[in-house]
């Protein structure tokens, strides 16, 4: 069979997976719910490289010559805008996608590099207030768990429009995943598949938004950085629109951003790669004047200190994982691999977090499962992984002069694709051209 | 996203006051609308009015010269950077004359309506145009918090839709790029990338057509997909609609003296007698109208 | 204790009532002149008593906890939103999305609700005397919807848990919420309800609706219904 396999032709249209995925829709009758973010190549910062120094441009030696990685985000309105030893953020995940072992872990990681970790649509467990340091509290459509003295125990407030890989979808969690303690603190029967409302339940458009945010200042004294948090849709308009209903920082997630379960389609084919929405989100708030006064963190597709630098230089104040924080816990780890092949995957293939039944212990409630993850341990992970993100960021804005993350700048960036140079504005290597830009 | 208002006045006791009346209501309406500002006031006169905006540069001076020989009976009111035409030339005949003079904008013509806009923080702009010396029967304004378009005079509230038609909207619509399309095919002209615009160009078609501006709402809710709390106003009075999911905002104030309505009850709480006003929202899906 | 709105700022009467010393024995408050304010007396947290004398914005007295606050007018979208306990009382009307994600205590509405009343209501009690809008108890997990007026379209689309008795007219009921029975056990639960409130009503008459629970798996048999 080999033999003959060797010589045959595959069909572009019609690959394996897609062979696949049509008869899977033809036994069951549904679309695919699936975790993580889009697996399909996009335009991404790998397309984008570094010039470096050279005879013009000096670079710092390492360790002596300072490289400042800290921001302080929330100071547009906030009586207590938060400082971040690193630009790098956690992202927001719910407990229920994830086991309260790994909300542990990220806290206790994030906590040691003195950054933030942030709750997802199921409210906040006091395991992860106890363990972070710096909490930002997401106010999702649904309002699961959802009172007024978590928003005060909250370093931060993050109002949740929508999230990179749904940009307009609401919250999902299948039964297999809500146990007693997820049900009791969402108020759901057990075992349901939730619904989640796609739109918020008191408020729809930026000018109402406005006012929501005004009493969640009030509620909270005025104290807390207030976060708008958008899928990559319309970044351009998006970001105004935070900005004039009062927030003060806004989250920007690319289409390459995870979930624990939606739509496979709604994965793949709404919202657009990061890199691009980045540079419309920039553009916007230096039309605004409002660059570096509200800040921007951007996620979806962050992997390394190049992404992050290369984030930063073209205009972000910070960045959030997701993903990337996960895989740090152990996702996709060359472990168990029966229990992945039960699940009808394999290491690196999986994206089953959906099921619950997480092979590693991150995405699952089970408790059985769950004894797979050692939050010291798997917190030193995270910790590790954090402390590595920030040295190649270092590594590489000393490259370029910087004696501070943040001025890095997109000059410092060049293109390795035509799409990429478009996408982010920044020219074709070896060239001074920006495809579609008239200077 | 935005602000709405309106008041139509039901007998005559506060027709002097209602520039300022709809003052009070814009400036409250300011934070939900930053960017622009824009008003239409009814005033009846036994000529026709035309109100058109001055570009840089182009002075009345330059309009009264170039229409000195094409208007009969004309008398022009500055306000700013617009004038008001008062003239016995019918709109059939002035229409096109104006259109042809490329340094200024038609904003709007009837014989009862002035429509004013502007970008800039509506405080500034109801200062600028000084609504509060205007009288009339009935009043509708806005205050812009630009969404997907640019913020210009082009894009700002409200448009106008025919003689003394106008229309201001709160919401967002989502099919309006294919319907400006098909509107263009049937003679409709567009200035800018606004959604609003294209409702506007919606009715004044069906308006044109010979559809009652009732039918014409109804019909829209079929055609026009978004969300959106409409006002249009009418030679007589106003009518309200909104969308069938209703999730944008709207209430009414009615006393024996008028009717009243916002986005929010901020913008009607100085107005007279306001404690005592039934005060209601309207239902979705059903147009509501008064004067007419 | 008065309060007038014309002379202090919203932050200044919010902060106070959100920071009661409660050695001191002043309880009860007085707000005039509201102005249509948006979330004042939001974040209560105290057993207090507030009365505002006029109509309000948005929010009002938004995620209360312990407080009981009355409101002798109208008020805006979200009265009592994410309510944690005590007790609001409107005895005017409410605009939309009153009551949304309550978790508890009880929201009280003498004249009508607009839409979406009770949406993803999570344990407070709703009584309307008057009627709610359309959308009213979308996605509604717990606790109690008693309307004595009529409904409008897509009552309890989507419900959940959440129980709701109705004396009037249901234009119409949304996906997954049918008539249920009214047993004795509903009578007895309604009466209580009622009576907690003094309101002088039949529970025999009321009708009840909830979930027909079948939207809670994903079946593909019930497609029309997404």
């Amino acid at each position: 069979m080999s033999e003959i396999k060797k010589n045959l032709k595959g069909f572009s249209t019609f690959p394996h997976d897609t062979i696949a995925e049509i008869q899977r829709s033809a036994r069951e009758g549904i679309y695919q719910i699936r975790g993580l973010g889009a697996k399909r190549k996009v335009p991404n910062f790998d397309d984008l490289v570094f010039l470096g120094a050279s005879a013009s441009r000096y670079p710092l030696e390492g360790y002596r010559e300072k490289c400042n990685t800290s921001v302080v985000i929330g100071d547009r309105f906030a009586k207590k805008p938060i400082t971040l030893d690193i630009p790098i953020t956690i992202a927001g995940m719910s407990f229920g996608a994830l086991g309260a072992n790994a909300k542990d872990a990220l806290g206790r990681g994030a906590s040691a590099m003195g950054t933030s970790t942030t709750t997802g649509d199921g409210g906040m467990t006091p395991e992860e207030r106890k363990s972070s340091k710096y909490l930002v509290y997401q106010l999702l459509p649904s309002r699961y768990g959802m009172n007024p003295d978590d928003l005060r125990k909250a370093d931060a407030i993050e109002v949740v429009v929508g999230q990179g890989a749904k940009p307009g979808g609401g919250g999902m969690l299948l039964g297999q995943k809500i146990n007693k303690r997820v049900a009791q603190m969402r108020n759901l029967p057990e075992g349901i598949d939730q619904r989640s409302a796609c739109r918020h339940p008191d408020w729809t458009g930026p000018d109402d938004l406005e006012i929501k945010i005004q009493e969640l200042r009030e509620i909270t004294n005025w104290e807390k950085p207030i976060y708008v948090k958008v899928g990559a849709a319309r970044a351009y308009y998006d970001t105004a629109l935070a900005v004039k209903a009062g927030a003060d920082v806004v989250v920007l997630d690319g289409m390459q951003g995870g979930t624990a379960a939606t739509q496979d389609v709604f994965i793949e084919h709404v919202g657009i790669p990061t890199l691009g929405a980045l540079r419309e989100a920039v553009d916007s708030l230096k039309e605004l004047n409002m660059h570096r006064k509200v800040q921007l963190i951007v996620s979806g597709g962050i992997r390394s200190g190049a992404d992050v630098a290369k984030a930063i230089a073209m205009g972000a104040d910070a960045v959030s994982i997701g993903s990337a924080a996960m895989i740090a816990l152990n996702c996709n780890a060359d472990m168990y691999p029966e229990d992945y092949e039960k699940l009808g995957t394999a290491a690196g293939y999986c994206h089953h977090c959906h099921t619950g039944r997480c092979p590693v212990g991150v995405a699952t409630q089970d408790p059985e499962l769950e004894k797979r993850l050692e939050p010291d341990l798997a917190g030193k992970r995270v910790k590790n992984y954090l402390a590595t993100l920030t040295l190649e960021l270092q590594t590489l804005a000393r490259a370029n002069g910087k004696s501070d993350v943040r001025n890095l700048e997109p000059e410092d960036l060049a293109a390795l694709t035509v799409e990429a140079a478009a996408m982010a504005r920044v020219p074709l290597a070896g060239t001074t051209w920006i495809p579609g830009y008239d200077k | 996203m935005c602000g709405i208002v309106g008041i139509y006045l039901k007998n005559k006791k506060y027709n002097k006051q209602l520039g300022k009346l709809l003052t009070g209501m814009m400036n409250n309406m300011a934070s939900r609308g930053p960017d622009s500002a824009g008003f239409a006031i009814y005033n009846k006169s036994s000529k026709f009015k035309y109100t058109v905006c001055l570009q840089k540069n182009f002075e009345l001076k330059d309009l009264k010269k170039i229409l000195k020989s094409k208007l009969t009976n004309t008398k022009y009111k500055l306000i700013a950077d617009h004038v008001v035409i008062e003239t016995s030339s019918k709109p059939e005949k002035t229409i096109p004359i104006l259109k042809n003079i490329q340094d200024i904008d038609l904003v709007g013509y009837g014989k009862s309506i002035e429509i004013f806009k502007q970008v800039g923080n509506p405080k500034d702009v109801v200062k600028k145009f000084s609504l509060d010396k205007f009288s009339g029967s009935h009043a509708i304004g806005h205050t812009r918090m630009a969404t997907e378009s640019a913020i210009t005079t082009d894009g700002s509230h409200p448009y106008s839709t025919g003689e003394d038609e106008c229309l201001v909207h709160n919401g967002s619509l989502s099919n309006h790029n294919n319907l400006r399309r098909s509107l263009i095919k049937d003679g409709i002209e567009f200035k800018s990338q606004n959604d609003t615009e294209v409702a506007a160009g919606y009715i004044s078609n069906s308006l044109k057509n010979k559809t009652s501006l009732k039918e014409t709402l109804t019909n829209g809710l079929k055609d026009l997909d978004g969300f959106y709390t409409f006002i249009t106003g009418t030679q007589k009075g106003f009518a309200v609609l909104r969308d069938e999911i209703a999730c944008k905002p709207a209430v009414i104030a009615e006393t024996k003296d008028y009717v009243a309505i916002a986005s929010e009850f901020q913008a009607m709480a100085h107005l007279p007698d306001v404690n005592k006003a039934d005060i209601y929202e309207p239902k979705p899906g059903i147009v509501y109208s008064w004067g007419s | 204790m008065n309060f007038d709105l014309s002379k202090k700022t919203l932050r200044e009467v919010n902060s106070y009532l959100q920071n009661i010393d409660l050695k001191s024995n002043q309880r009860d408050f007085v707000i005039k002149n509201p102005l249509g304010n948006h979330a004042l007396c939001a974040g209560l947290q105290d057993e207090i008593k507030v009365t505002i004398k006029g109509h309000v914005g948005y929010y009002c007295a938004g995620m209360n906890k312990k407080a009981e606050v009355t409101i002798e007018g109208n008020v805006g979208t979200g009265v009592a939103e994410n309510m944690m306990s005590g007790l609001v009382h409107v005895k005017g009307n409410a605009s939309q999305s009153a009551g949304a994600t309550g978790q508890g205590g009880t929201l009280v509405i003498d004249g009508d609700a607009s839409s979406r009343c009770g949406i993803s209501m999570k344990g407070i009690n709703i009584i309307v005397k008057g009627s709610v809008g359309h959308m009213s108890a979308f996605m509604a997990q717990s606790g109690n919807l008693v309307i004595l007026g009529d409904a409008d379209e897509y009552l309890g689309d989507s419900i959940y848990e959440a129980k709701i008795y109705c004396l009037g007219k249901v234009k119409s009921l949304g996906a997954d919420c049918i008539e249920k029975e009214m047993n004795d056990k509903e009578i007895k639960h309604l009466s209580a309800l009622l009576e907690a409130q003094n309101i002088k009503a039949d529970p025999k008459k009321f009708k009840r609706y909830g979930s027909a629970r079948s939207l809670y798996n994903f079946k593909i048999d019930n497609v029309s219904s997404y």
